[in-house]
């Protein structure tokens, strides 16, 4: 019933030929730009990797032994475990995590200063020269951070020449340079979410709170945090999936010994020419991120429409 | 019922800049009162009702509250409590957690919280309406909700910005009669902020009317009404119509001041601005709409205003008559409604005359813009 009423409205507001386009072009997009795409890697997945002259023969049956060689490698006795790449697994989701938690915590001063110092012109100032970098595109971005972290980069250079350190660290072999690429990179998508929420956020809240007593330790968790929830876990969000589906900045930023999943997918598709793993491995990431993402917004009471706010 | 804290503001000046948004503020507010700041949009009250609150330290003078200086104690260590034009309930909680959130900031129990905003929500008529969230309420509720809330933290000083702005004219009209009779139920200072001069006038034991940061005048809602100030209060405050003139002469604390169309006029001279007036002066002499009458024959021409009817309008209670009067602005007259059919005829010209005790008169000055 409700549904029905918002299809009606919907085609009230933006009569009938707009709206049979806009939903033309949704229903496109959605499901030939990512759902039938998504379906034929999921079909992949449960595929022999067969040479073509025996693709759809009676060789080609669906398998499990894709998703099998993630758990228990080349070993089809199943005694061992693929310890390789399920160490890479775990790491470069947690090293997600990581980034994602360290970017909260780095937004939401700035995000809580721009949003409440609302239309100034220096706020508006502050939101260019943050947007303005984002037009260098990623990989460049990327190797920039590698010369930055390099041996003799400036960072190495700064920390030596103020005496800090007499020797010139290793980011990039320590995956300090990873990481901080992986959280440089998508920063944006969790300053704007929350910058957004808490510009809506009515400053008299504050104020009442304020004049009630309460400590500005007090009114960020029960005034500006619980507003801007939402915010955060759609910037999380963001931030976690890119951060775990990188592939730039581990490929150009990533130590010699340090994979990321995504590097496995790549060799997968590109250098073995294994679509049928590939596809299993990357469905298996595209599956955990999305458990990951559920239980997260489970745990903090947040529902899919808040995150469209 | 306690006697109530007095709140002192001596020579408050407050600047912005180059802007002065409150010059030279002296008020001194009894114990126990309703006070009421009344004034236009931008004259200043909110801002002082802020000086009070501390959200914002004068830039000149002093704040007391309960004779202690406030200077450098910030509003969270201030004993007074604001409500604010939008109320700015917490939306994400409960009732119940709304009213008793400055015992949660003291670090009450959940228990001991639960049971004060029971009882505020018993005094407020929302008895068992605790564990509703905000948005569940009525705009009438939630500003009961407002109260409660900034009197569970049992301040001696109540700040109120406009509360009353958002609701509906009925609403606004019953809720003026609730405040007040909490307020003297708490018996606490109650400090309010409004441009609406009913409100003002109905709640208040005292006024201080404003004009661009000045206040004009401090007195009981029924002098400022009947005596004003100043032309701005005589015209702000009610409705009033006002007659331009010279200073004739003067006896005693009356007037008679020579107008372009209406001739001759006696008045009183108002208490405010006795002494201050001579002969040759630019003066205004202000009638309220229902102090003039038609006048018998023989009335005292110093008394009479001879004008022609524009229209006739029926209110209901009583008939508003429009006549021309003195540079393009019109008189209104307003006669009680006890059965007549009308009062008058347009284009017709009429005789009114006016008690000189119900007529004022003071040096010249700015009106309130309409």
């Amino acid at each position: 019933m409700k549904k029905k009423m918002i299809f009606s409205d919907f085609f009230k507001n933006n009569g009938v030929v707009m709206g049979c386009l806009l939903i033309g072009l949704v229903s496109f997009w959605l499901i030939f730009l990512i759902i039938l795409p998504q379906l034929s890697m999921l079909d992949y997945s449960f595929r022999f990797n067969l040479p073509p002259a025996e693709v759809g023969g009676p060789k080609d049956v669906y398998t499990l032994s894709n998703y099998e060689h993630l758990i228990y490698g080349s070993d089809t006795t199943h005694q061992t475990y693929n310890t390789v790449d399920l160490k890479v697994f775990v790491r470069t989701i947690i090293a997600a995590m990581l980034v994602t938690i360290f970017n909260i915590f780095l937004c939401y001063p700035l995000a809580y200063f721009l949003g409440q110092s609302k239309g100034s012109g220096f706020v508006r100032l502050l939101v260019v020269l943050l947007i303005i970098p984002y037009w260098i595109n990623e990989i460049l971005r990327a190797f920039a951070l590698r010369i930055i972290f390099g041996d003799s980069g400036l960072l190495n250079e700064a920390l030596m020449f103020l005496h800090l350190t007499s020797e010139p660290i290793d980011f990039i072999r320590q995956d300090i340079a990873l990481y901080a690429g992986l959280g440089y990179a998508y920063i944006l998508l969790m300053l704007f979410p929350m910058y957004n929420v808490i510009e809506s956020l009515d400053r008299n809240q504050i104020e009442a709170a304020r004049d009630m007593g309460a400590s500005w330790m007090r009114i960020h968790r029960r005034i500006v945090i619980p507003h801007a929830k939402p915010g955060i876990v759609s910037g999380a969000t963001m931030v976690f999936m890119l951060s775990a589906g990188a592939l730039a900045a581990p490929q150009i930023l990533g130590g010699p010994s340090s994979l990321w999943f995504t590097q496995l997918v790549y060799q997968w598709f590109n250098d073995s020419l294994n679509w049928q793993q590939g596809a299993a491995y990357a469905i298996v990431l595209l599956a955990s991120t999305i458990i990951i993402v559920l239980t997260v917004m489970k745990i903090f009471k947040v529902n899919m429409g808040d995150i469209g706010k | 019922m306690s006697s109530g804290v007095a709140v002192d503001l001596e020579n408050i000046t407050i600047r912005f800049g180059d802007f002065t948004a409150v010059k030279d503020a002296n008020v001194n507010i009894n114990g126990g009162d309703f006070f009421s700041f009344l004034g236009p949009s931008g004259c200043g009250k909110t801002t002082i009702l802020r000086a009070v609150s501390g959200f914002l330290e004068p830039s000149e003078g002093r704040v007391l509250i309960g004779g202690n200086d406030m200077a450098g104690i910030g509003p969270n260590k201030r004993p007074t409590a604001l409500i604010f034009q939008n109320l700015a309930l917490f939306p994400l909680m409960k009732v119940w957690e709304n009213i008793s959130f400055s015992m949660e900031v003291a670090g009450a129990s959940a228990a001991e919280r639960r049971k004060r905003a029971d009882e505020l929500l018993d005094m407020i008529a929302l008895g068992g309406q605790g564990d509703k969230l905000p948005s569940e309420l009525s705009g009438g509720q939630k500003q009961r909700v407002a109260i409660a809330r900034a009197l569970c933290a049992n301040p001696d000083v109540l700040l109120l910005d406009e509360p009353l702005s958002a609701l509906d004219l009925k609403l606004r009209q019953h809720m003026r009669t609730e405040l007040r009779e909490i307020q003297q139920r708490v018996g606490i200072t109650f400090i309010y902020i409004t441009h609406d001069q009913g409100e003002a006038l109905t709640m208040s034991d005292n006024v201080a009317v404003m004009k661009a940061g000045v206040i004009d005048q401090i007195d009981t809602g029924h002098n400022i009404y009947d005596d004003p100030a100043t032309p701005f209060v005589a015209s702000f405050v009610g409705e009033n119509n006002v007659f331009r003139g010279k200073v004739k002469s003067i006896s005693g604390n009356e007037a008679v001041i020579t107008t372009n169309r209406s001739g001759d006029l006696l008045s009183r001279i108002t208490p405010a601005q006795v002494g201050k007036l001579a002969v040759g002066d630019d003066a205004m002499m202000f009638i309220r709409p229902e102090a003039l009458e038609l006048a018998p024959r023989d009335a005292d021409s110093k008394t009479t205003i001879s004008a022609n009817v524009i229209n006739e309008e029926f209110e209901g209670n009583s008939f508003s008559v429009f006549l021309q009067g003195d540079g393009g602005k019109q008189i209104k007259m307003s006669v009680p409604n006890l059965g007549q059919d009308r009062i008058s005829v347009r284009g017709e010209n009429l005789s009114l005359r006016y008690d000189a005790s119900n007529a004022v008169t003071m040096p010249a000055g700015e009106l309130a813009s309409e």
